[in-house]
């Protein structure tokens, strides 16, 4: 941080009025608004605003003078000037002026030359891109699905969505946008997805995640159980005594991705009866684990 | 992002007297949506620039006039400028190369 003084280019017993009036002829020269597009004035105008801030403070000068600050101003240096919001979207700011070289136009030199060129190029401008959300079925996004979205000026667009496609995916829709001003191509449609949840599968990357409930027979004794997947569903072979978190693994029943399929993860969840089962009670009651059986071993201390 | 007229004014500190006389010599020119003002932060960033001039740089009401109509016409001609650049190179990059 250079001397504050040395900032302005004043002496260190100038009077305020000195300061005032120093500060007032850097910034006519260098206020980042009077000089767009250069940054160094604009550096300079912030070290010149900082400098003027600490020497018209009294207080602040005083301590400056005593060295018990330095030189860094408090205040937070304006960020953004009205030269960075003309600069941004120049054919959306109202303000922009382009009259004072329509007679650029008339001649025949260099510059007649560019600026035709840069007229044809505005007529020739493409249409601007329209957005739109559409929210899809689980399934349809797992499996893929066209879909038609009624447009608010009663049009409609038809948007075939890819298996596989994620959640947040845009998808380009090449000419769907807005018609251009003039004779250049439309503008694109983006349509962004939105995937509603499905009631019980999950999805995990390319992983379709599902809880199975099976009964206390079938997960003794083992069984064939009719399992949903995406794309309809299959007989699982649920192995002899699984328990509850058990995870079975479907492959190739997950969602689309290069090359193949994701795995469908089937996790096991016993279920008793709803109902009180007085012959599993009376089964129940006989029946013995054996000896060491303790499903709580390992929470023992 | 739409910008209600009192939140300009506490955004910008000015009055409603100060903010009267500068929309009415166009040094601002707000949307309006219904009968309501509706301000930028392009405006917000006009009405801190025109600030400056008067506080700052000691420029009377004539010459805030001047100086942003000038202002105006330079942004103008940076933005022509800066699409001729581009299509410029647009049209570089998209002309094959005669080897």
């Amino acid at each position: 941080m250079k001397d504050p003084y040395e900032t302005l280019g004043v002496k260190r017993d100038a009077s305020s009025d000195d300061i005032r009036k120093a500060y007032r002829r850097l910034a006519k020269k260098l206020h980042p608004d009077l000089n767009p597009g250069n940054k160094d004035s604009e550096e300079r105008f912030k070290d010149a605003s900082l400098a003027n801030e600490l020497l018209t403070d009294p207080d602040k000068r005083k301590r400056f003078d005593a060295g018990e600050i330095d030189a860094t101003g408090t205040e937070k240096p304006r960020q953004r000037y009205y030269k960075d919001y003309a600069a941004e979207a120049p054919a959306a700011n109202s303000y922009n002026n382009r009259s004072g070289y329509a007679d650029f136009g008339d001649t025949d030199d260099l510059f007649a030359e560019l600026f035709r060129q840069q007229a044809r190029q505005s007529r020739k401008a493409p249409g601007a891109d329209l957005r739109y959300r559409l929210s899809v079925d689980f399934l349809d996004a797992v499996n893929g699905a066209s879909k038609r979205i009624t447009l608010p000026d009663g049009g409609s667009l038809d948007v075939s969505i890819p298996a596989g496609i994620q959640q947040g995916q845009s998808l380009r829709l090449r000419g769907k946008g807005a018609a251009p001003a003039g004779e250049g191509a439309a503008g694109d449609a983006l349509v962004e997805i939105s995937i509603t949840p499905h009631r019980f599968f999950t999805r995990v990357g390319d992983d379709i995640h599902v809880e199975l409930p099976i009964t206390l027979s079938e997960a003794v004794l083992g069984a064939r159980v009719k399992t949903p997947t995406p794309s309809g569903s299959v007989m699982l072979a649920i192995p002899k005594g699984s328990n509850t978190g058990a995870v079975l693994r479907l492959k190739g029943k997950g969602v689309a991705r290069r090359g193949g399929h994701g795995d469908e993860l089937v996790t096991l969840k016993v279920t008793l009866p709803q109902q009180a089962n007085p012959e599993l009670e009376s089964f129940l009651s006989t029946w013995k684990p054996g000896p060491g059986y303790d499903p709580r071993r390992e929470m023992q201390s | 992002m739409i910008i209600t007229r009192l939140e300009f004014l506490s955004r910008t500190r000015l009055d409603q007297h100060t903010l009267d006389i500068w929309i009415e010599e166009e040094w601002l020119v707000p949307e309006r949506a219904d009968v309501e003002l509706a301000f930028s932060e392009a405006d917000i960033a006009r009405a801190q620039l025109i600030s400056d001039l008067i506080a700052d740089l000691g420029v009377n009401s004539e010459g805030v006039g001047v100086i942003l109509h000038l202002l105006d016409q330079v942004h103008g001609l940076r933005s022509a400028m800066t699409n001729l650049l581009q299509s410029q190179r647009d049209k570089a990059e998209t002309t094959p190369k005669i080897s």
